[in-house]
């Protein structure tokens, strides 16, 4: 739409710039973080084992913000992600670790199923939510803190609160192996965050949910279905909870019913911090990707500084409240650039 | 007669009600013991912290907003206010601690009203963030440790009851002097909602903001007077929680929000704002607090709560969702069957 902007800037550089302003600057800020940790501790910030500990601690989060940015969207929130994530990869370590219980059996088939099932799982309680929210009318909040009370309820029925173990070693490989020289999570994250962005971006499903989170009232006179739209991306949300839960689950070995818990914020704090819009519409799986790694730079770089953990908690806290203050400090220049882009379309 | 019954049927707190008189029916003929004063009293016990925390919150849902964050300022204003006396070798009325608590938890709910008022920010994102601004700074800078030994004041609170007896087996029952405070900030919220101005209009801003500025009212001021009330509230909740445990403990009551925000939206409170009632919002905590009770004397394994509570929510708001809608759709097909 913006090349109808008859006073948009010449030259690619200049437009790829005026275009993705935010983009830019969180690619700034994580370069930022990258240098300052850096130079605090160089000798341990940037050796390869940094790199490599990284490359297995941020991907399972990143998945779940990106299930977060989704349910986000379309103007709502999933606040039953993590106990979506806990349930499903509870139900798949059971059956995985009662199938191996005997260590003569094969274990290809049984991680298969393991994986399928937390998938399955995930993708039902995301489809529970989608039918709470679109077709009771629950709001979103209330829908999901719902179910994530039903999730993480029944995960510790399920478990009794003790945590699930015992997997076969092959197992692990999804959470801890490499190949070629990458961390197979990394390689994970990075084909599901590859299949967000081309559902997001270039499918019809894709282009209605950004106008839902837009105008849902538009939306509707528009013809499109809301309530289809909305179970799809809750579904959708839910499936990759379930991916997250099968990474948490290979990577630590076992599972707990409360396990992650801290991660429910952070979520929803790095998503912000990536440029979507908590009201809906806006946002995009770079960005997202962006914030992830300035969040786990920073992350990395306190543990080697030796914040405390509930250090980092106030940070955390602190960071999302800038970064929103930032954001409406930022608006009266964006809607005014949302403006002219309405008056071209009529026009 | 049978309109009537109908609509009285789909008010939220009739329903509620119902729905107490049935478990409390089911559990007295499983356990008798529930029908005892003991019992009753226990269940008052229970009701004092959740209830106060309770009208905080319907203040703010009435108000169009949500706070996760005011059980992380009740531990604060609780934790810091008891450190601060122990250290100090207090030993004056215990009002004087309460208010100590009470003022921490205004300043940090006008934190809260600052983003919220001022920066007109989601306040379920502000609340998150503050929620974890809160906590962390107490564990970090203030204290992590558990304080068992209150100031003489703070015990001698807790042993001050209104009522006192000794049931047959032995143990012996009371009714805490705390539960005032409760029936005190009930028929002061109930008072500044229905018969002042101020409430007046944060019924209007939660019906809709645009409406109520228009109507002269300033939307930043009510929200600095809603976001500081509930945490004065919470301030009080707290240091009420712990003295009636008898130890400060810095990790109490973080946890215990959704299960408020579910009393009060049990209640007929809306997460839309401008609805909502004291009298629901009781009848919601008391819904939650003799759940969890009979499940206990029921024999239910406690892990259970959490799934019936999760339940609740989701029936306790998709069932009114669910008419609203369907009122809706019948609005609908009656216009298009007139044109």
């Amino acid at each position: 739409m913006s090349q109808h902007r008859p006073e948009a800037p010449q030259g690619a550089w200049a437009r790829f710039r005026s275009e993705n302003m935010d983009l830019i600057r969180l690619g700034g800020m994580a370069v930022l973080i990258f240098a300052v940790m850096a130079a605090l501790r160089p000798s341990l910030f940037l050796s390869s084992n940094n790199f490599v500990s990284m490359g297995f601690q941020f991907p399972e989060f990143a998945i779940l913000t990106l299930a977060m940015m989704i349910s986000m969207l379309t103007g709502g929130i999933d606040l039953s992600i993590i106990g979506n994530m806990n349930l499903s990869a509870i139900l798949a370590g059971m059956v995985l670790a009662s199938m191996t219980a005997d260590p003569t059996n094969p274990v290809g088939l049984p991680i298969a199923l393991a994986v399928v099932i937390a998938l399955a799982v995930g993708t039902a309680g995301g489809l529970v939510n989608g039918l709470l929210v679109a077709h009771v009318g629950i709001p979103p909040i209330l829908a999901t803190l719902g179910t994530s009370q039903v999730f993480l309820g029944l995960a510790i029925v399920l478990t009794g609160g003790a945590s699930v173990h015992g997997f076969p070693t092959a197992f692990s490989f999804i959470g801890n192996g490499k190949i070629l020289g990458l961390p197979v999570p990394v390689l994970v994250f990075a084909a599901l965050a590859i299949v967000v962005a081309v559902v997001l971006n270039k499918s019809a499903f894709g282009a209605k949910v950004y106008l839902l989170g837009a105008n849902p009232l538009a939306s509707r006179f528009a013809g499109l279905k809301n309530s289809g739209l909305l179970i799809g991306a809750y579904t959708l949300a839910g499936f990759l909870s379930g991916a997250a839960g099968i990474l948490i689950m290979s990577r630590t070995n076992s599972i707990r019913a409360d396990f992650g818990a801290s991660y429910l914020l952070l979520t929803i704090l790095v998503a912000v911090l990536g440029g979507v819009n908590p009201y809906g519409g806006f946002g995009k799986v770079f960005g997202v990707i962006l914030a992830v790694l300035a969040l786990q730079f920073l992350s990395s770089g306190f543990n080697m500084l030796r914040f405390s953990n509930f250090a980092r908690e106030f940070i955390w806290g602190a960071l999302l409240l800038v970064v929103m203050v930032m954001g409406t400090i930022r608006f009266p220049w964006r809607k005014r650039q949302v403006k002219k882009r309405d008056s071209s379309g009529l026009g | 007669m049978r309109a009537r019954i109908g609509s009285l049927l789909r008010r939220n707190d009739v329903l509620v009600a119902l729905t107490i008189v049935a478990f409390c029916v089911f559990t007295g003929v499983q356990a008798p013991s529930f029908f005892t004063l003991g019992n009753l009293f226990d269940l008052l016990r229970a009701s004092i912290v959740l209830g106060i925390f309770a009208i905080g919150v319907l203040v703010v849902l009435v108000s169009g907003g949500i706070d996760v964050s005011f059980t992380a300022i009740a531990a604060f204003s609780m934790y810091t206010t008891t450190l601060y006396l122990t250290q100090s070798g207090f030993d004056g009325h215990w009002i004087l601690a309460f208010g100590i608590s009470m003022l921490i938890g205004l300043g940090l709910g006008l934190i809260n009203a600052f983003f919220i008022g001022v920066f007109r920010l989601p306040t379920m994102i502000v609340t998150l963030g503050t929620l974890s601004l809160f906590r962390g700074f107490m564990l970090a800078w203030i204290g992590s440790r558990l304080i068992s030994q209150l100031p003489s004041s703070m015990r001698e609170f807790s042993r001050t009851n209104l009522f006192r007896f000794t049931s047959d087996d032995g143990v012996i029952h009371s009714l805490p002097i705390a539960i005032l405070f409760l029936v005190g900030v009930v028929l002061i919220t109930w008072f500044i909602l229905n018969r002042t101005m101020l409430g007046r209009a944060i019924y209007a801003m939660g019906g809709s903001t645009v409406a109520a500025e228009r109507a002269g009212f300033s939307i930043t001021w009510l929200q600095v007077f809603v976001y500081a009330y509930v945490g004065a509230l919470a301030g009080l909740a707290g240091i009420i929680h712990a003295s009636m445990a008898r130890v400060a403990n810095p990790s109490d009551l973080v946890g215990l929000e959704l299960t408020v925000i579910a009393a009060v939206v049990l209640g007929g409170a809306r997460l839309t704002g401008g609805h909502g009632s004291i009298l629901g919002t009781l009848l919601g905590v008391a819904l939650i607090v003799i759940i969890s009770n009979s499940l206990v004397v029921l024999g239910v394994p406690s892990y259970w709560q959490r799934v019936v509570i999760g339940l609740l929510i989701l029936l306790g708001t998709g069932i009114p969702a669910y008419q609203a809608r369907r009122a809706q759709r019948h609005m609908y097909s009656d216009t298009g069957g007139g044109a």
